[in-house]
C-alpha cells in the first residue's frame, strides 16, 4: 500500500524537536514542506538538535534528498544538530554527498531583484553599446573594403564566388515567384480603382513604375534578408562555436578580411543583378493581369511601360538593391561574429540577423524616398 | 640547445571574467624547448591561460613576455607577427569546415608565403603524413573522426613551422590508444623539430609522459601553486591539492 509522504513533528523536551516522516517520499507526489519545521523552531527558538525519524519512511527519491537538503542547511544557517541517524541508508550518503562540497558563493548567478528603473537604465546602456558595436562593425568592414581596394585583403577567390552563386543564381527562384506575384498583386490593386475611370491602360504605369523604383528593392532585399542573411549568420555563428574563428585569428588571418569581405561583396554584386531581374517578374505579372484580365493588348502595355519608366527609376532601385545588399550582408555577418558558444545562440544570431535587414532595408528605403523627394528625383 | 632560455614569461598575470576573477598572480617562465603543461582541475581557467597566450582574450592584468616582447602591451601589428609564429591546436580541431585538409593546411602557406601551388602540396603532403594522415588530403573535417580532427589540426599548426605549438586538451575525447599516439606524436616533433610544446591537459598519463615543466592552476587558491617538472612535483609537493591531482585522489 502507498500513502503520501507526511511529516509530524514532536518536542519529547525543551532543547529537542522530533520530526517524524511518514510514507511515501516521492516527487510525483505532494510533499510537505520545510516550513513546519522552521515554523516550529521559530517558536521555540531553544530548540538545539532536531531528531529525524524516518523508520515509517515506505519508498523514497529525490524528493526526500531535497527536502533532506534544505531540512540540512537550514540547521547550519541556524546552528542546530541534525540527528539523522535512522535515514534509509542510501538517502544517508547521497545526502552527505551533497552537503560535503560547500556551495561556491560566487560562482552561482546572482539574481537580485531589479527594479523598474535599473531595467530601463540596463536596456538603454545595452541599446548605447549596441549601436556602438554596429558602427565599430561597419568601421571595420570599411577597413577591409580598403584594403581590398589596395590589393591588400586576404581571402580566397573561390570563397567569393561560391558565395556569388548561393546568394545569385541559387536566389533566382525565389525572386522569380515573389516578384512575378508582387506585380500580379500590384495590377490587380491598381485595376480596381483605374477600371472605375477607365483608365486601366494606366496599370502599366503603376506596376513599372512601382516595381523598377522601389518593391523589385525591396522584395529581393526582404528575401536575401530571409535567405541568404540568415544563412551567414548561422555560417559564421557555427564557426564561432567551433572555434574556427578561433583559428583564423591566431593565425593573424582577419576574420574581416576572410569571412566577412567576401559576404559583403558577393551581395553588392548580386543584388543588382537580382533587382533588375525582379524587375522585368514584376513587369510580367502585370503584364499577365493586364492583358487577360484587363484586355489591354500586350505590346500596348509593353509601350506604356516604357513610356512611364525613367532611368532614373531604375538608377534608384538599382542603387537601393545594392545598399540592401551590403545591409543584409553586414546584418548577417555582424550578428554571426556576435554568436556566443552554444546552437541556441547560432539560432538567436540567425533570428536576429534576419531581423536587423529588414528594419535596416525598411529604414534606408525611407531615408532614400525622403532624400530623392527632396532632390526632386 | 639552450634550455634554460626563456622563451614565455607570464609575469604576475590575472583573468578575470567581467568582475568574477577567475586566477590571480600567476608568474611563471616557459623555456625554448619544454613540453610545458599548464594542469588544473575542471574550470580552473586552463583554457583561458591559453587563450591569453595567443592572443584571443586580454588579461585583466599582468604581462605575457615572448622573447621579452611585452605581448600584450605592444601594438596590434607586432602582436600578429608574434602570434604567426606560434601554432595552435584546438579542442575539437577547429579545422575550418568549408574546406578540405588540404585546403585547410594550405591557406596559412598561401597567405604568408611566396611558395608555388605545387609546393605548396608538397608542404601540405608532407604535414599530413607527419601526423599520420598521408592521403586524407582531400577529405572534408566533417567526413573524419574526432582523433583524426586533432591530428589534421596538428599539421594545420604545424603549416608554418612555428617556434611554438599549443595544444588544448589533446587527449581529450579520445581512446587511451589515439590518446597514447598522440602523446608519441608531440615528443617527436619536439625532439625533432625542437619546437617549445605548451599543453593544456588534465590527462594524467599524458601529463607524466611528455612534460618536462608544468604550471599548476589550483581552483581553491585561485592562483597558481607550483610550477616545475611534474615528475619531480609529484614527490616534492607539500601542496594537498596538487599531491591529490597528481596522484589522482589518493589522501597524502
Amino acid at each position: 500500500m502507498t500513502t503520501r509522504g507526511e511529516l509530524c513533528i514532536d518536542t519529547p523536551s525543551g532543547e529537542l524537536l522530533q520530526v517524524i516522516l511518514i510514507g511515501d517520499w516521492l516527487l510525483d507526489t505532494s510533499l510537505p514542506s520545510i516550513d513546519q519545521i522552521q515554523h516550529a523552531v521559530k517558536e521555540k527558538p531553544e530548540v538545539q538538535t532536531i531528531i529525524l525519524d524516518a523508520r515509517k519512511v515506505t519508498n523514497w527519491d529525490s524528493g526526500l534528498l531535497t527536502f533532506l537538503l534544505k531540512l540540512h542547511t537550514f540547521c547550519t544557517d541556524k546552528n542546530i544538530n541534525l540527528d539523522a541517524g535512522n535515514l534509509p541508508q542510501g538517502a544517508l550518503r547521497l545526502l552527505k554527498l551533497a552537503s560535503t562540497v560547500p556551495v561556491k558563493k560566487d560562482a552561482r548567478q546572482k539574481e537580485k531583484p531589479i527594479s523598474f528603473l535599473t531595467h530601463v537604465g540596463d536596456e538603454a546602456v545595452d541599446f548605447f553599446q549596441s549601436s556602438g558595436e554596429l558602427l565599430a562593425f561597419i568601421g571595420d568592414a570599411l577597413v577591409a573594403f580598403i584594403r581590398l581596394l589596395q590589393g591588400k585583403a586576404q581571402f580566397r577567390r573561390s570563397d567569393l564566388s561560391l558565395l556569388m552563386e548561393s546568394s545569385g543564381a541559387a536566389a533566382l527562384p525565389i525572386v522569380t515567384l515573389i516578384c512575378f506575384l508582387v506585380g500580379l498583386i500590384l495590377a490587380f490593386i491598381g485595376a480596381i480603382q483605374l477600371q472605375l475611370f477607365g483608365a486601366q491602360i494606366f496599370v502599366a504605369d503603376l506596376v513599372g513604375i512601382a516595381m523598377v523604383r522601389l518593391m523589385g528593392a525591396i522584395m529581393t532585399g526582404i528575401v536575401m534578408a530571409g535567405r541568404t542573411g540568415g544563412a551567414f549568420a548561422a555560417q559564421l555563428g557555427t564557426m564561432q562555436v567551433n572555434q574556427e574563428i578561433d583559428a583564423l585569428k591566431t593565425l593573424g588571418i582577419s576574420p574581416m578580411e576572410f569571412l566577412v569581405l567576401p559576404r559583403m561583396l558577393a551581395l553588392a554584386l548580386m543584388m543588382p543583378l537580382l533587382c533588375l531581374y525582379a524587375n522585368v517578374m514584376g513587369i510580367l505579372g502585370g503584364m499577365v493581369v493586364g492583358v487577360w484580365m484587363l484586355d489591354i493588348g500586350f505590346i500596348q502595355y509593353f509601350n506604356e511601360t516604357a513610356k512611364s519608366v525613367y532611368l532614373r527609376n531604375l538608377g534608384i532601385g538599382l542603387f537601393s538593391g545594392t545598399v540592401f545588399g551590403i545591409i543584409v550582408a553586414l546584418a548577417g555577418c555582424m550578428r554571426g561574429m556576435q554568436c556566443g558558444r552554444s546552437a541556441s545562440a547560432v539560432g538567436d544570431a540567425a533570428t536576429s540577423a534576419v531581423v536587423t535587414a529588414i528594419v535596416g532595408i525598411i529604414v534606408t528605403t525611407a531615408i532614400i524616398t525622403i532624400i530623392c523627394n527632396v532632390l526632386g528625383i | 640547445m639552450n634550455k634554460q632560455h626563456p622563451h614565455i614569461s607570464v609575469q604576475d598575470l590575472a583573468m578575470a571574467y567581467g568582475d568574477y576573477v577567475l586566477m590571480r598572480d600567476l608568474t611563471f617562465t616557459i623555456n625554448r624547448g619544454d613540453v610545458f603543461i599548464i594542469m588544473g582541475g575542471s574550470g580552473c581557467g586552463k583554457s583561458t591561460m591559453m587563450a591569453i597566450l595567443v592572443g584571443l582574450k586580454k588579461p585583466a592584468k599582468g604581462r605575457v613576455l615572448y622573447n621579452d616582447v611585452d605581448f600584450w602591451g605592444t601594438s596590434h601589428e607586432i602582436r600578429d607577427t608574434i602570434i604567426r609564429r606560434a601554432g595552435v591546436m584546438y579542442q575539437s580541431g577547429a579545422l575550418w569546415s568549408s574546406m578540405t585538409l588540404a585546403e585547410n593546411i594550405a591557406l596559412p602557406l598561401e597567405t604568408y608565403t611566396n611558395l608555388s601551388p605545387s609546393r605548396i602540396r608538397e608542404v601540405v603532403e608532407l604535414k599530413l603524413a607527419l601526423v599520420g594522415m598521408a592521403g586524407f588530403e582531400e577529405f572534408y573535417p566533417a567526413e573524419i573522426s574526432g582523433g583524426m580532427q586533432k591530428r589534421a589540426g596538428i599539421a594545420r599548426a604545424m603549416a608554418l613551422d612555428p617556434e611554438v605549438l599549443f595544444f588544448d586538451e589533446p587527449s581529450a575525447g579520445l581512446d587511451p590508444i589515439s590518446a597514447c599516439h598522440l602523446d608519441d606524436l608531440i615528443l617527436e616533433l619536439r625532439e625533432s623539430l625542437g619546437t617549445t610544446m605548451v599543453v593544456v591537459t588534465h590527462e594524467l598519463a599524458s601529463i607524466f609522459a611528455i612534460g618536462n615543466n608544468s604550471v599548476f592552476l589550483d581552483v581553491s587558491q585561485r592562483t597558481m601553486s607550483a610550477t616545475g617538472d611534474p615528475k619531480l612535483l609529484l614527490h616534492d609537493t607539500h601542496n594537498p591539492e596538487l599531491h591529490r591531482f597528481l596522484t589522482r585522489g589518493a589522501k597524502s
